[in-house]
């Protein structure tokens, strides 16, 4: 992994279109302005950790449950 | 085309069933089609098949009839990947997780299901604000069933 030191302000460039600015810092919280073509899709990592958790937890059901759900009704 | 399916069995699926997810879903990037089923005896819930994997198979269901003031955007990258033109070429959905017993089903409302009716692509969207949680009650859903 590439690691680059930055000051408050500075920015990096990914390509031509994608530009990263450390707009603030404060205690262990670094906040980040991102410049990007807005086809792209930009997400925090542990949202889409946690999105996948949920999906797979979904899937986690038995015959059982959907037999109850279609006789309810 | 036949297929297996995890609740049903080997079925028939007609192919205007079949949605194709250009990037699967999170957590199952590899799952490319899914045929959209109807619960026979429920039509608030819908199964979402994966065609590939007989496992994969996610119950779902319309969102607003949970939360009646479900509001959100679509993002640049989601209306280009399905090729959203108007308001009129979406649908969508959302992933319940049915849990037992049913009152404590949720439904994740931060990454909805949204579908191009027009050119049958579909992707799972992740809101990147945190108005709406991934495990939402979906006791509504249950009124509205018995009611």
């Amino acid at each position: 992994m590439l690691v680059l030191s930055r000051k408050l302000n500075e920015t990096i460039m990914i390509g031509d279109d994608i530009e990263l600015k450390i707009v603030e810092v404060k205690g262990d919280t670094v906040r980040i302005g991102i410049e990007a073509p807005k086809a792209l899709e930009i997400l925090r990592g542990e949202l889409v950790t946690s999105i996948s958790a949920t999906n797979t937890e979904a899937l986690n059901l038995n015959s059982d449950i959907l037999a109850k759900l279609t006789k309810k009704s | 085309m036949r297929k297996q399916t995890k609740f049903f069995g080997e079925i028939e699926i007609e192919e205007h069933l079949v949605w194709n997810f250009p990037k699967g879903i999170p957590g199952f990037e590899e799952e490319k089609e899914f045929a959209l089923l109807p619960l026979e005896g429920n039509e608030l819930f819908s199964i979402l098949q994966s065609l590939k994997t007989k496992n994969v198979a996610f119950i779902v269901s319309n969102p607003f009839n949970m939360v009646s003031d479900y509001t959100f955007d679509l993002d640049e990258a989601t209306i280009q990947a399905l090729e959203i033109e108007k308001e009129g070429d979406v649908m969508v959905l959302g992933v319940l997780t049915v849990r037992d017993p049913f009152e404590q089903t949720t439904i994740n409302l931060q990454a909805p299901l949204i579908f191009n009716v027009r050119k049958k692509k579909a992707k799972q969207m992740i809101l990147n604000d945190e108005k709406y949680g991934i495990r939402q009650p979906a006791i509504m859903s249950v009124d509205a069933k018995e009611g």
